[in-house]
């Protein structure tokens, strides 16, 4: 078909009009070359009678025939005789089609809204998003509570299979990275333990921050990346797959089904994933004191039941239910959040993961104010 | 009147693990034609459909699409051949970040010269000559009902003038009337645009009103390919059952 050499709009001027002549069989993707022509003729011949001559052309495409019909409608608007050559009967039925279906005054752009507009439709839809929320929240708290009352209602099924799911898949993965936490802190301490000859004091340092900070933390920011994500996700398709819809006309309650037992699985498995993760960053630790500072592993774990007292790790592990209720919660609100289309999925995973940690950050904040001020 | 073959199926086995889906297949579709896929579901009609677009590939066999063997086909020569089909999916795929006349608009932008203007112009005509109001352009894909839905992504699919429509399953989800109007917009379409269209249906009336061959598939192999009339000469229990229970 239509070879980008041969399209071309000739231009002949004739006794009492100009002949645009169409040559070569232009396919809508040379129709440009046609379009920039026409431009550049009107310049000359906008108050000229004029021909369009289309006999050369054995079939014609739509964006070629939107073109013509414009400009046979400019020249009409102007009072201006507008000419046509014999055509194909298939040109000529491309032309009358293009003729009844055009809409040149269409417009899809978006309508610009102003400044007030946009700060009161925002504030509206916060206020809305605030209100779902504390909706949500509603709903599985009571959900939350019915099912402590009524334990055989529990989801068990699925809740085991959301502790293997988000839990015990999760364990090598938090157990290596806070064994590398381990390692990286302890060597970056004793070098700088070593200059005082302080090297006991590793244990301190490490048994404290570890069992304290590190080890919660840690696994509250892998779990957020890891389950948080993938509840939004996962809860987000089945709520554009209408899966949630179907559910509820079985009489199935999302909530029971869906979000309790990802709450519940996490819960218990949070403590006991931190607890992991705690021994791990100690043997990380104690393995960087043993080779850079010579302190055997024996007296590593004497000084370490001296100085590190049980209400450290106590602390630590009472963070855990309190961090994966905030994930979960986060996770599988964003997902009810997914509206009826794809990108919506991407944009509320990812809020899910950026908005449970920093809800993770500010609780462990909390924390550590309220365990100070209570002498802990 | 001669007419050219423009699809070409020939010897078309497929396998998924040890699913044997296509055993041999041999059929050819002529330029504008209306032809149709027909089979039991399960049968593996929307695999060959999805094999001659290229997206699925066939174990062996040989496929050739307006002259060229798509197994064979570079990739340079492969995105020509897109350019010179529509396709509209069974579950129209529209991109649902993209309002309605963005989706048309969107090969338009991507593969011509044309200032938005012009795009604009097309967008709008393509949105007319489907039957949907020019408003509708505006919405998203989550905003308009499903009618609506398959009239954008069968826009979306002519935007660029093709020689070749493929519709896979295009009547299913549509209320009568729509699914009558749909008929009578392809046979249109057709006429207007010497369409060649190849199609999946179950839809008995929409077989009747718009096929001008088909082929029927079943067990693995093609019972049957002509017209209607040829079609419903062939004794395989599966016509039988489909055109007679069909039509009571």
């Amino acid at each position: 078909m239509g070879s980008k050499r041969k399209v071309r709009l000739a231009i002949k001027h004739e006794t009492d009009f100009v002949r645009f002549k169409i040559l070569g069989e232009p396919r809508v993707e040379c129709v440009h070359i046609i379009a920039g022509e026409l431009k550049i003729a009107l310049k000359e011949f906008a108050e000229t009678t004029i021909m369009w001559d289309l006999s050369d052309l054995k079939q014609m495409d739509s964006a070629l025939a939107l073109l013509i019909v414009k400009d046979i409608q400019r020249a009409e608007n102007s009072e201006i005789e507008v000419l046509l050559s014999p055509m194909e009967p298939d040109v000529e039925k491309m032309l009358a089609m293009a003729k009844k279906h055009a809409h040149f005054e269409s417009s899809f752009e978006p309508q610009k809204e102003g400044l007030l507009q946009a700060t009161g439709e925002d504030s509206i839809k916060r206020l809305k998003a605030l209100g779902s929320f504390l909706g949500f929240f509603g709903e599985m708290s009571i959900i939350f509570f019915h099912s402590f009352y009524h334990l055989g209602h529990m989801r068990w099924k699925e809740t085991t299979f959301e502790i293997y799911e988000s839990g015990i898949k999760a364990l090598p993965i938090i157990i290596l990275t806070m064994f590398l936490i381990g390692v990286v802190v302890a060597y970056q301490s004793a070098a700088q333990l070593k200059i005082y000859g302080a090297n006991i004091f590793i244990v301190d340092m490490l048994g404290i921050s570890i069992l304290r900070e590190l080890a919660p933390m840690l696994t509250a920011i892998i779990i957020a990346g890891r389950s948080g994500s993938s509840y939004a996700a996962q809860i987000g398709v089945m709520k554009i797959t209408e899966e949630l819809d179907a559910m509820r006309t079985m009489g199935f309650d999302p909530y029971a089904f869906l979000v309790l037992p990802r709450m519940i699985a996490l819960m218990i498995m949070m403590p006991i994933l931190i607890f992991f993760a705690d021994i791990s960053g100690v043997i990380g630790g104690m393995l960087i004191a043993k080779v850079e500072l010579g302190l055997s592993p024996s007296l590593f774990l004497e000084r370490f039941v001296e100085v590190v007292k049980v209400k450290h790790f106590w602390i630590g592990i009472i963070k855990g239910p309190f961090f994966a209720l905030l994930i979960a919660t986060i996770g599988i609100y964003r997902g009810l959040q997914v509206k009826n289309d794809t990108q919506s999925i991407g944009f509320n995973t990812t809020k899910a993961v950026v908005e449970s940690i920093f809800a993770v950050i500010i609780c462990d904040a909390f924390f550590s104010i309220v365990f100070t001020n209570l002498g802990y | 009147m001669h007419r050219n073959t423009i699809i070409e199926v020939n010897n078309v086995v497929t396998k998924f693990g040890k699913n044997l889906v296509h055993d041999g297949l041999n059929l050819h579709v002529n330029e504008g034609e209306i032809y149709g896929f027909l089979g039991p579901s399960g049968c593996g009609k929307s695999t060959l459909m999805r094999e001659i677009i290229m997206l699925e590939t066939i174990k062996s066999g040989s496929i050739s699409l307006l002259g060229h063997k798509i197994e064979k086909v570079r990739r340079r020569a492969a995105q020509k051949i897109r350019m010179q089909w529509g396709v509209l999916f069974q579950s129209n795929a529209l991109f649902t970040s993209l309002t309605v006349s963005e989706n048309i608009a969107l090969s338009l932008q991507e593969y011509t010269k044309l200032s938005e203007e012009e795009i604009k112009d097309i967008v709008a005509f393509k949105i007319d000559i489907v039957g949907l109001k020019q408003f509708d352009g505006t919405l998203y894909p989550s905003e308009i009902s499903g009618g609506m839905k398959k009239k954008a992504a069968l826009a979306r699919a002519l935007v660029m003038d093709p020689k070749i429509l493929f519709l896979d399953e295009p009547t299913s989800g549509l209320d009568p009337i729509s699914a009558r109007e749909f008929d009578t917009l392809i046979l249109k379409l057709r006429e207007l645009l010497n369409l060649s269209v190849v199609m999946v249906s179950h839809d008995l009336t929409s077989i009747h009103n718009t096929l001008d061959r088909m082929a029927v598939i079943d067990n693995k192999k093609i019972v049957a390919e002509g017209t209607l009339e040829q079609i419903k000469q062939i004794h395989s229990p599966f016509i039988e059952r489909f055109f007679n229970e069909g039509l009571r």
